[in-house]
């Protein structure tokens, strides 16, 4: 079971522009949609290490600022022609309160996006 | 011998073609005077409709510039009407009093769009479609109007019907007639017509008389002879055009439906010729612009006494402008006892093809859908041919293949202004043309009306091959539309639009969300557009010009505060230095634009360093106007010609922080030794001994470009007036992201260096820039000055208490 980690008030979390967030020494994307929903996701590209928050949002996809990679802000999964993908983090949402859930990084049921492959380099 | 004086009265399109041809044959022939009624150069009437349209903009219409005129030495005077000939003494008088002599005198008064003599026609709201200032007055009452009505089911009719659906309103159109464009085409043929208007929102209400225009001082509807009235707040009267012949009536020279002329376009009276709308050849008056030039070129001929045929009338065509629905019709169209003809109509794929026999010989023909055979048979019905020349092309055609490949080099490409396929070819091969607007510029082919554009481009590709693939057609700006950048921006003019979202709903974006290629050029374009109401869309720029900083490989930011023209002195050194101990930046580095870059921080440090530098943005991370490279100048240096630093200070003050499609580098050096660059620059300013030499379009980047000259001023002010008009220029006409070397490469240096030849140009071109950069704050500032902006973009959320 993970954790629920509150973050920030849903409303004052602004739309289509990503919020740092770091949890210990993880680094999170936050990103609340033009659709009202809220994501998170590791804030960095597999490609170079780019920060996700501060990329371009396009409706459930957001650009990395590096080299505008195309990345699924809700599963993570990088668009072609590029491949690779992000972690994911559940999001909850209790009247105001974000919390994001965060598992033990060590357990195996840490949730990763289906169609990749769990890639090294993700690992803390 | 002294010039003869040639005046025109007119200063339209066939005039003004025909004052061409005369230009052609003999430049020195005349000295030419031409009265105009309308405050604008000559421009193309044909596609005013297009403007409502929104397919283009009025600028783009002009035929002839003012330059054109000056360049020619003909005196043009513009706004004013010619009132009276005296033919004794060879005279003419204008509305103003003025009298000026002639020793030929062609009359080009064109036509007036006929009124229909109802009570109501004056009411505010009523409107006819004929000229410029029409054009703006619909424009303008669309903005408060909701129902348009046409009077008029004819070509003007629909298409400014079209231009009126395109600027949001609900549109009616009434017609005399039981069917639309009763006068060119077949019931078959209007009734597919009007389907596919139908279906791109337009009502018809047919076989209605109006009778009267109800309202009080606006028109507020319509009154038809049945007893039904239409409620409407903008009524377009296009009911057709009658030659404007009250000159010629006036003064004594015969008319009767036009002003009557011989083959030579020569009236009745001697020294006095007329062409264009307002003639009457043979019984017939021509509205269309094909037979107004070939008049114009008989005439041109004959008053330079060059050999000419003769004018000998020309078969009627016509083509409806209309986006999505083509519709060609041309010569007879309706079947009578002895005629056969050549069917097919495909009611599914809605094309329909109508050919007309007579005696064996092709008379007349309507094509609906499809009518790339336009040009083929427009050729075969003029000359009458036989029915087996058709046939024998139509059996050779392969559907892969454009009609062109089957075409004669002598056939007509162009029809508007009579350029041959042999023409068009030769020019292509010989000039290594590769575009469409080259093919215009140098053969005139698809100028007037553009619906030759495909043909062109099909010979172009035919022509050479694959390498005209590449270049074919204007990208579309990115994957989310398939419309080009000069669309979009004209769509955002004529439509209005005011916002990212708006541009994307309103033109049918298939990604609804947009991208990081689009989002960013939209909100450039409508930046340029409007700059004084537009409000930046910050979710649609790249983290750097959201953030004011250049974001670095670990996601810190670099900091670049402005250093006009690269001049600092000893305070402003030491409190940089405090300010980078103070935040601990780990890189302290010279800029290859002569500032300083403090790199390495952290986003949540960059409005507190910006607070403590208490100095403007550098714009070293925008797509913007960045720094001016400059010398030391004759202040020091003993080769320097001018004062390189105060006029690099000067320019960087004035154009700073300005948005433009790309980065934009300056650099002034004060000899051609050019120390600060100024051959790789985007503007590049070297001084000279007197005088100032301006250079554009250089790149020292990915593409190493050197700068071409653009001109030679002897002022400082007068450096400043040319980069801003360059400056414009380049934000009005290139694509977003595209340097100005690009853009360079792309529209020629030689076409900028004409546009800013014209002092009035400048003006308009600088008056423009004035507008943008009243517009622009330093944005550090702002960020500084608004708490909710800091917290939004520069505060991150810490969890577990690592909080700096």
């Amino acid at each position: 079971m993970g954790k629920n980690v509150f973050v920030t008030k849903y409303s004052q979390l602004p739309v289509n522009l990503g919020k740092t967030v770091l949890i210990g020494e993880k680094n999170i994307a936050l990103f609340k949609l033009s659709n009202g929903k809220v994501y998170a996701i590791e804030n960095r590209c597999p490609h170079r290490e780019g920060v996700l928050a501060e990329g371009m949002i396009s409706g459930e996809y957001v650009f990395c600022p590096m080299h505008n990679w195309k990345i699924g802000i809700v599963d993570g999964v990088v668009q072609e022609p590029d491949e690779g993908c992000v972690r994911t983090f559940p999001v909850k949402i209790q009247n105001d309160d974000i919390f994001i859930v965060i598992e033990d990084l060590d357990s195996q049921s840490i949730k990763y996006p289906d169609k990749c492959v769990y890639n090294e380099s993700f690992n803390e | 011998m002294p010039r003869q004086k040639l005046v025109i009265v007119g200063n339209g399109m066939a005039g003004i073609r025909c004052l061409e041809e005369i230009l052609k044959i003999d430049p020195d022939r005349f000295d030419v005077t031409v009265f105009g009624n309308e405050p604008y150069p000559n421009y193309n009437r044909i596609q005013l409709s297009k403007v409502l349209q929104g397919d283009t903009v009025l600028e783009d219409i002009t035929l002839n510039s003012w330059d054109w005129y000056e360049k020619n030495d003909i005196r043009l005077y513009p706004g004013e009407t010619v009132i009276e000939i005296d033919q004794d003494n060879h005279l003419v008088k204008t509305d103003k009093n003025r009298i000026t002599p002639y020793d030929k005198l062609i009359l080009a008064t064109g036509s007036n769009p006929f009124i229909l003599p109802l009570p109501g026609v004056d009411k505010k709201g009523v409107i006819t479609f004929r000229n410029i200032k029409d054009c703006l007055k619909i424009i303008e009452y669309s903005k408060r109007s909701k129902d348009a009505v046409v009077i008029g089911g004819g070509l003007l009719g629909l298409e400014s019907a079209r231009g009126l659906l395109d600027l949001g309103l609900n549109v009616k159109v009434v017609h005399i007639s039981d069917y639309l464009m009763n006068r060119q085409l077949d019931k078959t043929a209007s009734h597919l017509l009007q389907l596919q208007l139908e279906k791109q929102g337009m009502e018809f209400l047919l076989n209605k008389k109006t009778v009267e225009i109800t309202g009080n001082e606006y028109a507020d509807g319509l009154k038809f002879s049945d007893g039904d009235e239409l409620k409407a707040d903008l009524v377009i009267m296009a009911v057709g055009i009658r030659p404007n012949i009250k000159l010629a009536e006036e003064n004594g020279i015969p008319t009767h439906r036009g002003i009557i002329v011989n083959d030579f376009m020569e009236t009745k009276i001697p020294d006095i010729y007329a062409v264009g709308e307002c003639v009457e050849h043979q019984g017939c008056c021509y509205g269309l612009v094909a037979p107004l030039y070939q008049q114009g070129k008989v005439l041109a001929n004959h008053l330079c006494e060059e050999k000419t045929d003769g004018y000998t009338g020309s078969i009627d065509s016509a083509k409806l402008k209309v986006s999505g629905v083509d519709v060609f019709s041309a010569g007879q169209i309706n079947e009578q006892e002895n005629t056969k003809t050549i069917k097919s109509y495909d009611g599914w794929g809605m094309t329909y093809k109508k050919v007309l026999v007579e005696n064996g010989k092709i008379k007349g023909a309507i094509l609906f859908g499809d009518t790339r055979e336009s040009t083929h048979l427009s050729r075969l019905i003029n000359k009458e041919a036989d029915v087996k020349e058709y046939l024998n092309t139509e059996t050779e055609k392969n559907s892969e293949t454009s009609v062109v490949c089957s075409m004669q080099d002598d056939e007509i490409i162009c029809g508007c202004n009579g350029v041959e396929k042999g023409t068009i070819v030769q020019a292509i091969k010989e000039k290594g043309l590769t575009t469409v607007a080259q093919v215009k510029a140098c053969t005139n082919a698809s100028r007037s009306c553009g619906t030759c554009k495909s043909l062109v481009a099909d010979l172009l590709k035919l022509t050479i091959g694959d390498e005209f693939d590449s270049t074919k057609k204007e990208e579309p700006i990115c994957e989310c539309t398939t419309m080009t950048r000069d669309e979009v921006v004209s769509a955002i003019r004529t439509m209005g639009l005011t916002n990212v979202r708006e541009v994307m709903n309103v033109l049918d974006w298939e990604n609804k969300e947009g991208c990081s290629k689009c989002r960013p050029a939209i909100n450039y374009y409508l930046n340029m557009v409007n700059p004084s109401h537009y409000v930046d869309d910050q979710e649609s720029r790249f983290v750097n010009e959201r953030m004011h900083a250049n974001i670095q490989m670990n996601g810190t930011y670099s900091v670049v505060p402005r250093m006009y023209g690269g001049v600092t002195n000893s305070d402003e050194l030491r409190k940089i230095a405090d300010i980078a101990d103070k935040y601990q930046v780990p890189m302290i580095k010279l800029t290859g634009g002569q500032r300083i870059d403090l790199l390495g921080v952290d986003k949540e440090d960059l409005p507190k360093m910006w607070k403590d530098l208490n100095m403007r943005s550098g714009f070293a991370y925008a797509k913007s106007v960045r720094t001016v490279k400059t010398c030391v100048g004759e202040k020091f240096c003993r080769f320097g010609t001018q004062d390189s630093i105060d006029m690099g200070i000067q320019l960087e003050k004035k154009f700073e922080g300005l948005n433009t499609p790309h980065k934009v580098k300056m650099g002034v050096s004060a000899c051609p030794r050019s120390c600060a660059e100024s051959g790789i620059k985007d503007v590049g300013v070297i001084g000279v001994q007197g005088g100032w030499e301006i250079y554009v379009g250089g790149n020292g980047g990915t593409k190493l470009r050197t700068a071409d000259l653009l001109c030679k001023v002897k002022e400082s002010g007068e450096v400043l007036e040319y980069a801003g008009a360059f400056l414009q220029y380049y934000r009005e006409n290139a694509k977003y992201l595209e340097r100005t070397s690009a853009w360079i490469e792309r529209v020629g240096i030689e076409h900028v260096r004409d546009v800013l030849s014209s002092k009035e140009t400048r003006d308009q071109l600088n008056q423009r820039m004035d507008e943008a950069l009243s517009t622009i704050e330093d944005p550090w500032a702002s960020v500084l000055s608004n708490k909710e902006t800091q917290k939004k973009l520069y505060q991150k959320v810490y969890v577990g208490g690592n909080e700096k």
